[in-house]
């Protein structure tokens, strides 16, 4: 089909989101990352039955830390589609650009920068 | 006739008559008048007054100190007394200060759960349950020992009860129970309020089968309905109590302004009928905050005048 | 095992706010099983951390480490040749792992990120109860191995009180009656005709009343 995402969303490709945990999540947003989305299958098509279900309830941990620490929650998403929805990614990632330009930059890159 | 103590509880019962026990709580403040209020209006209906011990875990008044109350105006009050609040020393302490007052009952709990209470957050106590309370009220008195091992000079002498329900799960053990109570040193037995009649005479059956009224006097607790709503509430929300639907039923098919009658009359008829109950000792009428009506419910069960002994 | 809770980030920071270096510190043992306070939450935690003094615009070291155990002094001392680079520790073991990280460390301001629970048992994943709580004098021999001290929110040795219900507890239809639990086993084993033997009054002296405890093992010791 070949559809145009924003090309400043990075893939990071794991076998299942159940795979991603809440560390990797904070990691990214620590590293910079002005938002993060997991994008995993539908609920109950799950491969390994859970996967998907594990990652929206890690999500849903790091959005009430990032609440918690003043980078804001919004800026963790979870969305499920099928591999077979390619416009539906795009449709997502869009979503997610288009909030995250809303929100603005990671709070952390703003501070370091008037730290500095 | 054979007396342990100088209780009038134990002389009506032990010879032979039925005894009629209410109960009064006391306030949520530091004033002894609504309950000289309260006990005046069923003194002369019933022949001992048990004081609720911070019932529902609501802090109030204490049982002791009205009990003193009472006794000073001449009255036979009823300590009761719950294990949640205080450890084997007070309770041993407090024993001796109502003896020492002439208080001549104790009816020993475990107490309602702290969560109900207004002190969630508190701390429970229970060292001893209510059936070690027994023990120890029985040890005191009849051995004139502290729990210690130490010698009393003046052994308190206390007629010592117990809270039975009937009701509760796993029924099974409902009997055995009682029969457990008994041995460790319950001389009367106050039950649940009783609404599942049938229930509870199978209960006395079954007590009967294995000698425990000739053990303990069984007294049978009834407590009036206000409504539908309060037997509702009873029935869902009060745990171990049993309301069986047609009581629910019964109180609906009168009109609201009815139904406070109606609730009456049904605890007339029940004392009414377990009055016929083998092995029956009295009853206890808890009627909460209605103490008004007692004395009606008395007159009407076929129980007034009490005796004088 | 010692079942520990998360503690509220907003708590911890409160801990730390001012400090400068700090050191997160979890243990493989039992938190680790519960997922207040193993390798991952240590990781979590440091993070979280991070960010937020980053947000504040303040330069403060978060690192992580997690102890194979942190209630034994071989394992603590792993830590000695590091532990002066930090002005605080974070422990995510539970309270005895924090004390002994204190003790260890005596200089060092020791905070607590978990809350100590009880001992317990993993039902499933998620749901950790409570079995034991060490009165030092085991009864389980007579009470058909379910314990009344832990299980009953009264503690009734001769029980059940008259709360309990279809089965539960008066506090709560979540909790099982542990009355109901012991009557059930003595049927299941036979020994119904134990139900009646009257429980003696507890030495509590041997539970937290009779102070700070120990268990001292000459035979043992070195």
């Amino acid at each position: 089909m070949r559809l145009d995402y924003p090309s400043n969303v990075k893939v990071i490709r794991v076998p299942c989101t159940g795979k991603v945990d809440v560390q990797h999540m904070l990691r990214a947003f620590e590293k910079g990352a002005d938002g993060v989305c997991a994008i995993g299958c539908l609920e109950g098509d799950c491969h390994f039955n859970s996967g998907n279900l594990r990652a929206r309830k890690r999500v849903e941990q790091v959005q009430k830390i990032l609440d918690t620490i003043g980078i804001g929650g919004e800026r963790a998403q979870m969305y499920n589609l099928s591999s077979a929805e390619a416009p539906l990614f795009v449709k997502h990632t869009q979503n997610m650009y288009e909030k995250i330009k809303e929100l603005g930059p990671n709070p952390l890159k703003l501070a370091k920068a008037k730290a500095a | 006739m054979n007396l342990n103590t100088d209780s009038k509880l134990e002389k009506i019962m032990k010879s032979g008559q039925l005894a009629v026990t209410s109960e009064v709580g006391p306030p949520r403040g530091a004033d002894l008048e609504e309950i000289e209020h309260k006990a005046g209006i069923i003194k002369d209906h019933v022949d001992a007054v048990n004081i609720t011990d911070n019932q529902t875990s609501v802090t109030r008044l204490c049982s002791l100190a009205a009990c003193i109350k009472l006794k000073l105006l001449g009255l036979e009050p009823v300590l009761q007394m719950v294990t949640r609040d205080r450890n084997r020393i007070a309770l041993q302490s407090d024993i001796l200060g109502a003896a020492a007052f002439g208080i001549n009952n104790m009816l020993c709990l475990s107490g309602d759960h702290q969560s109900f209470g207004d002190n969630p957050k508190g701390q429970n106590v229970h060292d001893l349950d209510s059936m070690q309370l027994l023990q120890t009220v029985r040890l005191m008195r009849d051995e004139g020992k502290f729990l210690g091992g130490d010698e009393m000079k003046k052994p308190p002498r206390m007629f010592v009860g117990a809270a039975a329900n009937p009701f509760a799960d796993p029924f099974e053990i409902r009997v055995p129970r009682l029969a457990k109570k008994i041995a460790a040193g319950a001389e009367f037995i106050q039950t649940q309020c009783i609404y599942n009649l049938e229930k509870f005479e199978k209960w006395m059956a079954e007590a009967r089968d294995r000698g425990l009224p000739e053990k303990t006097f069984i007294m049978a607790g009834l407590t009036p309905m206000k409504s539908v709503g309060m037997a509702k509430y009873m029935k869902n929300r009060v745990p171990g109590m049993d309301v069986p639907d047609e009581v629910i039923k019964r109180l609906q098919g009168v009109a609201k302004d009815k139904q406070a009658d109606e609730g009456i009359k049904i605890c007339i008829e029940s004392i009414l009928r377990l009055k016929e109950c083998k092995g029956i000792s009295g009853f206890h009428i808890m009627a909460i905050e209605w103490e008004e009506k007692v004395p009606g419910i008395v007159e009407a069960a076929g129980l007034y005048p009490r005796p004088t002994v | 095992m010692i079942v520990a809770d998360k503690k509220p980030i907003e708590e911890i920071i409160e801990f730390v706010k001012d400090r400068e270096r700090i050191l997160v510190a979890g243990c493989n043992e039992c938190v680790t099983v519960c997922e207040a306070g193993g390798k991952k939450e240590v990781g979590i935690l440091a993070s979280a951390l991070r960010m937020y003094f980053k947000k504040q615009g303040r330069d403060v070291k978060v690192d992580e480490v997690t102890l194979e155990r942190q209630c034994d002094h071989e394992y603590l001392e792993e830590i000695a040749g590091t532990v002066g680079n930090y002005d605080a520790i974070v422990s995510i073991a539970c309270g005895v792992g924090i004390q002994f990280m204190a003790e260890e460390y005596p200089k060092m301001p020791v905070y607590p990120g978990v809350n100590t629970c009880f001992m317990g048992a993993t039902e499933y994943r998620g749901l950790w109860v409570e079995r034991c709580q060490g009165c030092g004098q085991c009864v389980l021999g007579q009470t058909a191995a379910v314990c009344p001290v832990a299980r009953c929110a009264k503690r009734v040795f001769n029980g059940p009180c008259g709360g309990s219900t279809n089965g539960k507890c008066e506090i709560s239809k979540e909790t099982d009656c542990a009355w109901q639990l012991i009557v059930d086993r003595l049927k299941t084993l036979g020994k119904m005709d134990e139900y009646e033997k009257l429980f003696p009054i507890k030495d509590w002296s041997t539970d937290r009343a009779g102070g700070p405890r120990k268990v001292v093992r000459e035979d043992v010791q070195q």
